[in-house]
């Protein structure tokens, strides 16, 4: 425990030097480390696949669509916008204070920590570092000790690429992050679950830093009747085990539908299962596997729960060995199995069927809100309720998954699913200090805002603040006399 | 809290209970509610303009046109302001989306947080309550306000007040001292403001922590305000009347923007004082014109600043305390020793300390070693100075020639950095404050790429590949290539 707090100290030192020399501000500097980071995504490519195949046995098209390119396209949007954000903006100055001029300029914090995930243990530590850079911090980054070859990866080639003396990794388990977490930063950036975002915003609270909070939740997917069955089977399937196999806070958790759709649904779910991973998905090479044995067995005890493992209708296949499990179906499991309860991260995809669509929303709005909620109908009644009656991160309409791929949308949670955001202009803006600046001359003074006060200095406030143009030309004349 | 905390929890519980209810029902959310709420809002400080200010001349003797100025006024204008802008700022925000998606629409779309808490503090007791609640109904919550029960006056006065002209169903007042705040803290919220201390703001923000609320802190600091040379005797005096106006002139220095000290060249210092002195005469020559000093407890922690030899021996113009009228006169300070209480914690009261550099671009460096303040002031026509002081301290807000005056300005957010707490409001970041920014994606089921489905290959991660360089002619020629 001493070493890690002897290790954080001085890398927190470090950093506070760094910044302090003024070193990260400009913009030059800023788009060096960005065009740094694209080098590192665009050279590494290969050893950046094998981490991720070694971490988390994901396919290399996963790797390159959801970690590297998203990682590339999220610098190049930055190197893009990078001027514009850094400038401040003019904003009108109010009548009441003029003349002066007002505009937002936005600072950098200082000295950000970045706690990343495992599940897609590149980009996470990536992105939230690409915004703390453009808004020009130092940054450490604590990658998951849980995908230890990325996050070797990671402390290898981050010195190569981005400036060691403002960019530091940490690497460990518990004791490097609690001896982190007791340090003053001036933001913290944690992606994981509600649990330890718990305890990051306790430490957080003692130092009164800031907390972004990128959590979980169960996703919920509603499939109506009115559907293009085919295209939506697998554009479910896509976000489910097309995302580490289930292991994604944006993945579908779990679907509702009606009872009289749901055998059509089940059937097009197990023909679109069959065509991307073939009769025995166990060998499937464009599966995930499970990151460890703790969360095989965390499955495992899912879909072995009494009440839960009759209702399995597809899959349910799993090697201990090879920590892989199947993509599994269940219809109609108990609302308070655990399978139920908690997020299930995973390759099971429970169906719960109602009589009537639209119970669907009271299920969905007495669980915690989500971090996404995905609906699929035609009907544009059904999409406008379901926009309004539900509170999540993020939706989608007729699909899942691809709204973090956009950076004009804001990611993150509401709730227990997280708070704060980021991607694109967000990512800047969750790094910054927005600071207000005012400028007034000496020109025009107003006497009657001091004391003495007299009835007819506060008639003469009274109007201008009410907008009454005379009042205001009777203040700026130095109304009233002799006061 | 023992026992006290165990009866009141249910007590609580039960009234959240009842506005988490009436928020799912949905009321909050209508536009029309929300408006009548603001309109609400408007005619309450119009009507009963005449009891807020006895209520806070009792609470704080502060002089009527202070309250005004201050808390009624700056209100109506703001409340206006959102009645104004609500439409605007409620509304579906639509944003790019790339070529690729197509056909697709993105938006962000503001929804309310649910049932949110309202901390206020007891300096500007109803600003620092009304404002919060304002953008929080703009916003479409249910809320709980809690005022200070140290300005008891204006706690009562809202108790009585806000269920009559607003909707008593959704909008509640808490009286109570620590005990019903902690309390009330062991609820989840889906957002809390607290306004007031550092220390007390890290007791909220642990025990919001316990249920992943949300919160935004408005904290206390020492605001500096730089005094450069003035060459014209005009823009000097305009200078003291504001820096006088910014210190004694809001609740007696009881402010979170108001200044906390000065620092001068040393040549200039003694013109300062001369000018400060003369025009504090004219300003203050009669009684009344000053808030006094909240309670005991206050009144006791500001004497105990120049308890110190060296403080008390610093002391260039007033210094008389009267404990009867818990009154201290304006009181200026040069050169208290740095490491003195009153050069390291927030005075909050009407003790002006001065302390001078040898030139004035000295004051940055001082600044930088020190915690970040809510605003930081500084009166000077010098454009390089000006520009250093924005680019090389951080504060909440820096304004350039006058002091407390960004307060009312809706167009600029108000909120502090580092120490000084983070979360920011007035204007539309009121509304902001208590809104979540939903992403909205639609799809369409129209336009389907195979290049998105396992199993894959190397042609379809080549697609994948122009995609992601948005290079749709490639893109096109591959997808007509594998067509058969």
């Amino acid at each position: 425990m001493e070493a890690a707090t002897v290790a954080a100290e001085a890398a927190l030192g470090q950093l506070r030097a760094s910044f302090a020399s003024g070193r990260t501000r400009p913009a030059a500097w800023r788009a060096a480390q960005l065009r740094g980071v694209l080098r590192m995504a665009t050279e590494m490519e290969a050893e950046i696949c094998a981490a991720l195949r070694a971490d988390l046995a994901k396919p290399c098209t996963e790797a390159y669509v959801h970690e590297i390119s998203l990682v590339k396209s999220s610098c190049m949007f930055a190197l893009k916008n990078l001027k514009k954000w850094m400038k401040p903006k003019k904003v009108p100055a109010g009548v009441l204070t003029f003349p002066s001029a007002a505009r937002i300029a936005a600072e950098p914090l200082g000295v950000v920590l970045v706690i990343s995930a495992w599940n897609y243990p590149f980009l996470l530590a990536i992105d939230p570092i690409i915004g703390a850079i453009a808004a020009g911090n130092a940054v450490v980054l604590k990658p998951s000790e849980i995908a230890p070859a990325t996050s070797s990866l990671l402390a290898n080639l981050l010195p190569r690429f981005v400036d060691g003396s403002c960019v530091r990794i940490v690497e460990g388990g518990v004791p490097e992050t609690t001896a982190l977490l007791e340090q003053k930063w001036d933001k913290i950036f944690y992606t994981g679950n509600g649990k330890v975002g718990r305890i990051v915003m306790n430490f957080a609270a003692k130092h009164l830093t800031p907390v972004v909070l990128e959590l979980g939740g169960k996703c919920p997917v509603i499939v109506d009747s009115n559907v293009d069955l085919h295209v939506a089977a697998k554009r479910i399937a896509s976000g489910k085990w097309g995302c580490n196999n289930g292991q994604a806070c944006i993945s579908p958790d779990f679907i509702i539908t009606t009872k009289s759709f749901a055998p059509k649904l089940l059937d097009s779910l197990k023909k679109v299962l069959e065509k991307f991973y073939g009769k025995d998905p166990l060998l499937s090479a464009d599966l995930s596997r499970i990151v460890n044995s703790n969360h095989f067995n965390r499955l495992r005890r899912l879909m072995d729960e009494e009440m839960v493992s009759d209702k399995i209708v597809f899959g349910g296949q799993s090697d201990q060995q090879e920590l892989k499990i199947a993509p599994t179906l269940l219809l109609d499991v108990p609302l308070d199995s655990a399978i139920m309860k908690e997020e299930i991260f995973g390759p099971l995809l429970p169906i719960i069927t109602v009589d009537k669509i639209h119970e669907s929303f009271a299920l969905i709005n007495s669980m915690t809100k989500p971090l996404a909620a995905y609906i699929f109908t035609k009907n544009s009644r059904l999409q406008h309720q379901f926009e309004r009656s539900i509170s999540a991160g993020g939706m989608i309409i007729n699909d899942t998954s691809v709204h973090l791929t956009n950076p004009h949308l804001p990611f993150g949670g509401v709730g227990e699913s997280g708070m704060g955001a980021y991607h694109g202009t967000f990512s800047f803006d969750a790094f910054s200090h927005k600071k207000a600046v005012l400028a007034r001359s000496f020109g025009i003074e107003t006497k009657a805002r001091y004391p003495p006060y007299t009835p007819a200095k506060l008639k003469i406030l009274k109007s201008v603040l009410k907008g009454n143009l005379v009042a205001m030309i009777q203040a700026v004349l130095g109304c009233p006399r002799g006061a | 809290m023992g026992s006290d905390g165990e009866e009141r929890a249910p007590e609580f519980g039960s009234m959240v209970g009842e506005l988490r209810e009436v928020y799912e029902s949905g009321r909050t959310r209508d536009m029309e509610w929300r408006r009548s709420q603001l309109r609400g809002l408007v005619r309450l400080l119009e009507e009963k303009e005449e009891d807020i200010f006895d209520a806070l001349r009792e609470d704080l003797g502060k002089p009527r046109g202070e309250a005004f100025r201050d808390e009624v006024g700056v209100l109506v204008k703001s409340v206006k302001d959102k009645l104004q802008n609500l439409g605007k700022w409620a509304a579906p925000e639509k944003v790019e989306t790339p070529l690729v998606a197509f056909p697709a629409s993105a938006f962000v779309v503001p929804e309310p947080l649910g049932v949110v808490l309202i901390f206020s503090c007891w300096n500007l007791p109803i600003g620092l309550a009304l404002e919060p609640l304002s953008g929080a109904l703009a916003a479409g919550n249910a809320v709980v306000v809690k005022p200070s029960e140290l300005a008891p006056s204006t706690a009562a006065f809202l108790a009585a007040n806000i269920p009559k002209y607003l909707d008593s169903k959704v909008v509640k007042v808490v009286e109570g001292g620590p005990e019903a705040g902690e309390t009330l803290m062991e609820h989840r919220w889906d957002k809390v403001l607290f306004t007031g201390s550092g220390r007390v703001g890290r007791i909220i923000m642990t025990k919001a922590a316990k249920h992943l609320t949300p919160v935004a802190l408005e904290l206390g600091s020492k605001c500096p305000c730089i005094v450069d040379w003035l060459d014209s005797q005009r823009d000097s005096q305009v200078a003291v009347n504001r820096i006088i106006g910014a210190k004694w002139s809001t609740c007696a220095g009881q402010a979170c923007i108001a200044i906390d000290y000065i620092l001068v060249e040393e040549e200039f210092a003694p013109i300062l004082i001369e000018l400060l002195k003369s025009t504090l005469k004219t300003f203050f020559a009669k009684p009344g014109h000053m808030a006094r000093v909240l309670n005991e407890r206050q009144f006791q922690r500001l004497g105990a600043l120049l308890d110190d030899p060296r403080v008390a021996s610093s002391v260039v113009h007033g210094g008389y305390f009267d404990p009867k009228t818990l009154s201290i006169e304006p009181t200026i300070l040069l050169n208290p020793p740095l490491d003195s209480d009153i050069m390291t914690e927030e005075i909050f009261g009407p003790l002006l300390p001065i302390i001078t550099v040898k030139k004035i671009e000295d004051s940055i460096r001082f600044l930088k070693s020190k915690p970040k303040p809510l605003a930081i002031y500084a009166f000077t026509t010098n454009e390089k100075l000006k520009r250093r002081i924005i680019e090389e301290t951080s504060s909440g807000s820096v304004t350039f020639n006058d002091a407390i005056v960004q307060y009312g300005l809706d167009s600029i957010p108000f909120g502090g950095v580092g120490h000084s707490g983070f979360g920011q409001y007035h204007g539309k970041y009121s509304f902001e404050m208590f809104s979540h920014k939903k992403a909205v994606l639609k799809r369409s089921f129209l336009i389907e790429f195979m290049f998105r489905y396992p199993p894959w290959d190397d042609g379809k991660l080549g697609m994948l590949r122009h995609v992601f360089r948005f290079d749709y002619v490639n893109l096109f020629l591959a997808l007509l290539g594998l067509r058969r």
